[in-house]
C-alpha cells in the first residue's frame, strides 16, 4: 500500500517522527493489554483451575440461600401518645404458576370475584413472564376483609392461589396529620440510587414526604436475614439460621393531638394554615394546613384518577400551606418594624405621629392610604400597633430606609427558611434593592419601602415563619429552630433519645426595654378597649398578646365559590393573626392564616383564641363565665381604654398544665 | 494498492471488524439466553438493539473522518451542556443520568464516550507532537470537565470510561513518559483525598472488595457468589444452561454487569479463551486500523477507541473475577442492555470510517 499520498502536514510537524512516535506508543499499549489480560487470566486460572475443586464444593453446598427479612418500620406518635402511623397486617393474593392448572380460566374467575382491573391483570401477566414457575407472583395486594372472605370461600376451586401476609403502613388519623407525617410509597428506581441497597434488600416502601421522609433513617431499622436450604431446583427446604431484623425506632412528635384537632375544627371550612409552637423550645404543638388529603391513598400507589382529582382541585389539598404557602404578612409585620424604629433610634415609643388617613412622600403627590380613611389622629407606638395605623409605619419605614428595615426583619427569620425538620419548606421573600435588581432588573423605588413597612408588596412569608418570628418577640429574643421530632424510642430496649434543641443566636436589642414597648402594643391589640382584636380577649383563660393582619389578594385564586356578602370569596383578603400567651411568661406562639378570610380580627383572631382556650383549658374551665363557641360574637368588653385588661383574664390563674408526658 | 475494493468496502464497512463483532455478539446472545432464564423475549430485544447498533455503525462509517473531527467540538459542547442540564433537571434525585425528551429517555454521558476522544484527537492532531505542556494541560481540561460532571451523577463506571478514552488520546499522541510518571505519582498522593469525595456506596464497594464477608447481602454477596460461579466452572464449564449458580439466582445482575460469571460457569476456562480470541480479533483489527490511518486524527481516534474497548473488557472481567472493585461497567457486546451496545458499535463505525476513507493515488 502506498504511503506517498499522505496529506502534506504543516511545516513544523515532522510527519515521520510523529508516525514513529505513534507506532511506538501502540506497541507499548499492545504490551500493556497483553500484561493486563494476563493478570485477568491468571486470576481465572487461580479460580477455575487451581481452586476449582474448592469452588465446586462451595457450589454444591451452595444450597444455602440468604433471604433478607424486612425490619418493621418505627411507629409515629404525637406527644400525647396518639398513634399517627402504624403497620397493619395486610394480605396479598399470590399465585404459584406451576400449581395453577389453567391460569387464564382462573384469572377470568378471579376477575369477577375481586374486581380486578385490566391494569392489574396486565401487570400480573407481565410479572408471570419474568418469574419462575414455583415462585409466588402477587396478583393483588392489600385485600379487604370482604375480598379475603370471597377468596376463602372459592379457594378450593383455585388451586395454586394463596394469601400471603405482610405489613403495610397505615395512618389511623388520616388527613389530620398528613402535612406533617407525610407518607411512604413504593421504592422507586430513583430511590434505589440513594438508599443502602443491602439494608433495603427486603424493604418495599420508603418515606416520600414529611416526617416519614426526613426521619427515614430512624424509622427504617436494619435488615435481618435468614439462611435457608434450597434443593437443586431452588425450592426452600428449611431455615438454617435466622438473624432477626432490627426494628426501626418509634418517633414521638412534638405535636399535641388535641390541639391539632382543635386547630382543624377552628379553621372550619376555610382554607388556611395554623401553626402553634412553644417558643421556649421550638417544639411545634400544632401544624395544620387545610384542606388536607388522606395519606393512606399513597401507600400502595395512588390511582391515577384520584391523584388527578387531588392535584387539580382548586382547593389544592396536596399543597402544604403552613410550610410552603407564601402570603404577604400584612400588618403582622408591624411589631417588627416598630422594633427596628426603636433599635435604630429612629423613633421613641412615646413620640406621636399625626395620621390624617394618608401619607405622601416628599416631592411626590401619590397618596398612600391608611386603612382608616378618616385617619387615626395622633399616634404613638403602642397605639399604632393596637390600631394597626398604616401612616405611622409608612413614616417609620421611610425614615428607616429599606436597608435597615431589611436587616431587622431578616433577624426575625423572614426571607429565609426556619430549618424545620420536614422537607420542602419555602423561604418566603424579604425584598431588598439587591433582590429587585437581580430578580426584576429594576431599581428600588422609595414607595416600595413604605409598602414593606406594612408587610405588603413583594414581601411574602409562610405561616411557619410567622410563628417563628412571633416566638422570638414573645421570648424577647430567643430564636429556637422549630421542629417536630420530640423523642426517639427504641422499641426493643425502650431506651429513649431526646434530640438536641437547636437555637440561633439571640436577637439582641440595644435596650431590652424595647421588647416591652412592642409587646405592650401587641397586648393592647387584644386587651385594649379599642384594639383591632379586642373582642377576642373576652373571657380568655390567660392574658395574651397578638397582632392582626390583612393580606391583599393579588392574583385571582382559582376557587370559584361565591359568598353571600357580594364580594366573591376568592377576591376577599387573606386574614392573618399572630399571638402568644401568656404575655408575661409565654408558653405558646401562634400564627393563623385564613385564605380569603376577610379581616384578621374577624376570622383569624377567634381561631387563635380557641387554641389558647384549648391549651390553657384548665384555666378556662375555672372561669365559669366562659362560653367556648360564642366568644367572637360577644360585644367588646366594657372596660376603660386605659385599663390594661379585662377582669376575667386578670383573675385567671397562671396555667401550669404541661401537655407533654415525654419530657 | 487496492484497485477494486469489494462491495462492503465501498459501503465503508470493514469486513474483518464486522466479522469479529458479529462473532462476539453471537457468543453474547448464546450466554444471554441462559442468563436470562431462557427468555426468548430478552434475546429478541437484545437482537433488536444489535440491529439498531449496526445501523448506527454503518451510518457513522459513511461520514469522512475530517467531518467527524469538525463535528466533534460541537458534539462535545452539546454533551457537556446536557450533562449540566442533567444536574438540574435530570431524572432521579439520587443518581441523575437521564434526560427525558418526552419520547426518548437519554443518557448524555454516552455521547461523551465518543465526543471526548474525538474532540481531544481533533485538538491534538493539529499540534506538533509530542505535545507541549500547555497543549497537554488543555487536553486534560477537556477530559476533566465531563468526567467530573459524570462522577457527580454519580456514575463511576462511565466516568472511568470517558476519562480513559480521552487520556488514551494523550498517551498515543506521545505525552512524555516523565509527565505520565509524575501524573501517576500525583494521583497516588491524591488518592486519600479522592476517597473522601467518593459516595458512601462507592467507598463500600472498595471496602467489600478487600473483605467481601463484610456485606453478605450486598456487594460482598455479588463478589462471593460470582467467584464461586467462575471457580466452579473449571476448565471446561458445566455446560450451557447448566450453571447452578446462575439458575438458582445466586448471581445478581447476571444478565447485565455480571453476565461474565454465567459465561465462566457454563463454558469454563476454555470458553473464556474463545471469548478472548473473539475480543482479540476486534482489538487487533482496531489497532491495525490505527496504524494504517493516514492522518494523526484517525490514528489517535482509532487507537483510543480500541483501548477504551479494552478497558471495558478488562474492568468487567476484573470485577467479576474479584480482582477489581465493582464499578458497573458492562461486558461489551455481551451484557444485556442497549445504550452501551449502541455506543460501542458506533465507535466501530468511526473506526470503519477512518479505515475506508483513506485516499489512494490513482495509477495514472
Amino acid at each position: 500500500m502506498s504511503r506517498r499520498g499522505l496529506k502534506r502536514l504543516p511545516a513544523l510537524k515532522d510527519a515521520n517522527r510523529e508516525r514513529r512516535l505513534f507506532a511506538n506508543r501502540v506497541l507499548v499499549a499492545g504490551v500493556g493489554m497483553v500484561v493486563l489480560i494476563g493478570l485477568v487470566l491468571a486470576r481465572l486460572v487461580f479460580l477455575q483451575v487451581v481452586n476449582h475443586d474448592h469452588y465446586t464444593t462451595l457450589s454444591h453446598e451452595n444450597r444455602l440461600k440468604i433471604l433478607p427479612l424486612p425490619p418493621p418500620r418505627g411507629l409515629i406518635y404525637s406527644r400525647d401518645g396518639t398513634l399517627l402511623a402504624e403497620n397493619r397486617p395486610s394480605f396479598a393474593l399470590t399465585a404459584v404458576p406451576e400449581n395453577v392448572p389453567d391460569m387464564e380460566a382462573a384469572l377470568h374467575e378471579l376477575r369477577g370475584m375481586l374486581n380486578l382491573s385490566d391494569d392489574e391483570l396486565e401487570q400480573f401477566r407481565k410479572q408471570l413472564r419474568y418469574s419462575r414457575r414455583f415462585e409466588g407472583v402477587t396478583l393483588k395486594g392489600d385485600l379487604t376483609p370482604e375480598e379475603l372472605a370471597t377468596f376463602a370461600i372459592n379457594r378450593f376451586r383455585l388451586p395454586g392461589f394463596a394469601v400471603e401476609a405482610g405489613l403495610a403502613r397505615h395512618y389511623p388519623q388520616g388527613e389530620a396529620f398528613a402535612h406533617v407525617v407525610g407518607y411512604v410509597g413504593r421504592i422507586s428506581e430513583t430511590d434505589l440510587q440513594t438508599i443502602d441497597q443491602s439494608n433495603y434488600a427486603a424493604t418495599t416502601h420508603t418515606g416520600k414526604m414529611g416526617v416519614e421522609k426526613s426521619r427515614e433513617q430512624v424509622l427504617h431499622g436494619r435488615v435481618g436475614y435468614q439462611k435457608v436450604e434450597v434443593n437443586a431446583q431452588g425450592r426452600i427446604l428449611r431455615v438454617v439460621e435466622r438473624t432477626p431484623p432490627t426494628p426501626g425506632s418509634d418517633i414521638y412528635l412534638t405535636l399535641d393531638a388535641g390541639l391539632q384537632a382543635e386547630a382543624i375544627a377552628a379553621l372550619g371550612n376555610y382554607r388556611g394554615a395554623v401553626v402553634v409552637t412553644d417558643p421556649n423550645t421550638g417544639e411545634i404543638l400544632a401544624f395544620v394546613s387545610k384542606p388536607s388529603y388522606d395519606p393512606n391513598a399513597f401507600v400502595n400507589g395512588i390511582s391515577r384518577a384520584l391523584y388527578r382529582d387531588l392535584s387539580t382541585s382548586p382547593d389544592r389539598p396536596l399543597f402544604n400551606r403552613a410550610l410552603q404557602g407564601q402570603y404577604p404578612p400584612g400588618s403582622t409585620v408591624k411589631p417588627l418594624v416598630a422594633l427596628a424604629g426603636l433599635q435604630y433610634n429612629v423613633r421613641s415609643a412615646d413620640k406621636t405621629t399625626w395620621c390624617p388617613g394618608w401619607y405622601s412622600l416628599p416631592n411626590d403627590s401619590h397618596q398612600y392610604r391608611d386603612w382608616l380613611k378618616t385617619g387615626h389622629g395622633p399616634t404613638n407606638m403602642k397605639f399604632s400597633i393596637a390600631h394597626s395605623c398604616d401612616v405611622y409605619y409608612y413614616t417609620l419605614a421611610h425614615e428607616l430606609g429599606i436597608r435597615r428595615l431589611h436587616e431587622m426583619l431578616a433577624r426575625f427569620g423572614l426571607g429565609s427558611i426556619t430549618g424545620v425538620d420536614i422537607p420542602g419548606e419555602a423561604a418566603g421573600l424579604l425584598p431588598s434593592p439587591e433582590w429587585k435588581k437581580r430578580a426584576r432588573k429594576q431599581p428600588w423605588y422609595p414607595g416600595e419601602t413604605l409598602i414593606v413597612g406594612i408587610g405588603q408588596g413583594y414581601m411574602l412569608s409562610t405561616p411557619l415563619q410567622l410563628a417563628y418570628a412571633t416566638g422570638i418577640v414573645a421570648t424577647r429574643g430567643e430564636a429556637l429552630i422549630p421542629h417536630f421530632l420530640g423523642q426517639i424510642e427504641n422499641p426493643v430496649t425502650e431506651e429513649t433519645i431526646s434530640p438536641d434543641i437547636y437555637r440561633r443566636p439571640r436577637v439582641e436589642l440595644a435596650n431590652p426595654r424595647y421588647w416591652d414597648e412592642v409587646i405592650a402594643g401587641m397586648d393592647e391589640v387584644v386587651n385594649g378597649a379599642t384594639g383591632t382584636a379586642h373582642k377576642t380577649s373576652l373571657g380568655a383563660p390567660v392574658r395574651f398578646a397578638g397582632k392582626t393582619g390583612t393580606a391583599q389578594v393579588y392574583g385571582i385564586a382559582q376557587g370559584e365559590k361565591a359568598k353571600t356578602t357580594g364580594v366573591p370569596e376568592h377576591l376577599q383578603d387573606h386574614a392573618l393573626f399572630i399571638a402568644f400567651a401568656p404575655v408575661d411568661a409565654p408558653q405558646i406562639a401562634i400564627s393563623v392564616v385564613v385564605e380569603h378570610g376577610g379581616g384578621g380580627s374577624k376570622t383569624a383572631a377567634p381561631i387563635a383564641r380557641r387554641l389558647i382556650d384549648h391549651y390553657f383549658k384548665g384555666a378556662a374551665v375555672s372561669t365559669a363565665s366562659f362560653a367556648p363557641h360564642a366568644e367572637h360574637e360577644a360585644p367588646p368588653a366594657p372596660v376603660p381604654a386605659d385599663s390594661p385588661a379585662p377582669a376575667a383574664a386578670e383573675s385567671a390563674p397562671t396555667p401550669t398544665e404541661e401537655p407533654d408526658p415525654h419530657d | 494498492m487496492i484497485r477494486s475494493p469489494n462491495l462492503l468496502y465501498r459501503l465503508h464497512i470493514d469486513a474483518p471488524l464486522l466479522g469479529a463483532v458479529l462473532v462476539t455478539a453471537a457468543l453474547g446472545l448464546v450466554v444471554l439466553y441462559s442468563a436470562a432464564d431462557q427468555s426468548i423475549d430478552k434475546v429478541m430485544q437484545q437482537g433488536l438493539r444489535i440491529l439498531l447498533g449496526l445501523t448506527c455503525m454503518v451510518a457513522i462509517a459513511q461520514v469522512p473522518p475530517r467531518r467527524l473531527a469538525r463535528w466533534a467540538p460541537a458534539l462535545y459542547v452539546l454533551g457537556t451542556f446536557m450533562l449540566v442540564l442533567v444536574l438540574f433537571i435530570g431524572h432521579g434525585r439520587g443518581a441523575t443520568r437521564w434526560l427525558d425528551f418526552g419520547v426518548v429517555r437519554f443518557q448524555p454521558s454516552e455521547i461523551m464516550k465518543l465526543a471526548v476522544p474525538l474532540t481531544v484527537a481533533g485538538f491534538m492532531a493539529d499540534k506538533v507532537l509530542p505535545p507541549t505542556l500547555k497543549t497537554t494541560a488543555l487536553a486534560l481540561a477537556v477530559v476533566g470537565v465531563p468526567a467530573f460532571l459524570i462522577i457527580d451523577q454519580p456514575d463511576l463506571g462511565t466516568a472511568i470510561l470517558v476519562s480513559a478514552s480521552g487520556l488514551f488520546v494523550l498517551f498515543f499522541s506521545g505525552v512524555s513518559w516523565r509527565f505520565i510518571r509524575n501524573a501517576v505519582l500525583a494521583g497516588i498522593v491524591a488518592l486519600p483525598g479522592f476517597w473522601f469525595t467518593m459516595h458512601d456506596y462507592q467507598q463500600q464497594r472498595v471496602r467489600t472488595l478487600f473483605d467481601p464477608s463484610q456485606d453478605p447481602l450486598g456487594t460482598g454477596y455479588h463478589i462471593i457468589q460470582a467467584s464461586i460461579a467462575v471457580g466452579s466452572g473449571g476448565i471446561s464449564g458445566k455446560g450451557w444452561l447448566n450453571g447452578t449458580q446462575s439458575h438458582l439466582e445466586f448471581i445478581p445482575e447476571r444478565a447485565t454487569d455480571f453476565i461474565f460469571a454465567v459465561y465462566c460457569e457454563e463454558f469454563g476456562f476454555l470458553g473464556v479463551l474463545i471469548l478472548l480470541v473473539a475480543y482479540s480479533l476486534v482489538l487487533v483489527r482496531g489497532m491495525r486500523i490505527a496504524l494504517e490511518a493516514q492522518e494523526m486524527f484517525g490514528r489517535l481516534t482509532a487507537a483510543s477507541l480500541t483501548m477504551t474497548l479494552f478497558i471495558y473488557i478488562f474492568v468487567n472481567m476484573g470485577m467479576v473475577s474479584g480482582a477489581l472493585p465493582v464499578v458497573g461497567v458492562p461486558l461489551p457486546m455481551v451484557s444485556y442492555g442497549g445504550t452501551s451496545f449502541v455506543t460501542i458499535l458506533t465507535s466501530f463505525g468511526i473506526l470503519m470510517s477512518i479505515h475506508t476513507h483513506r485516499k489512494f493515488i490513482a495509477e495514472t
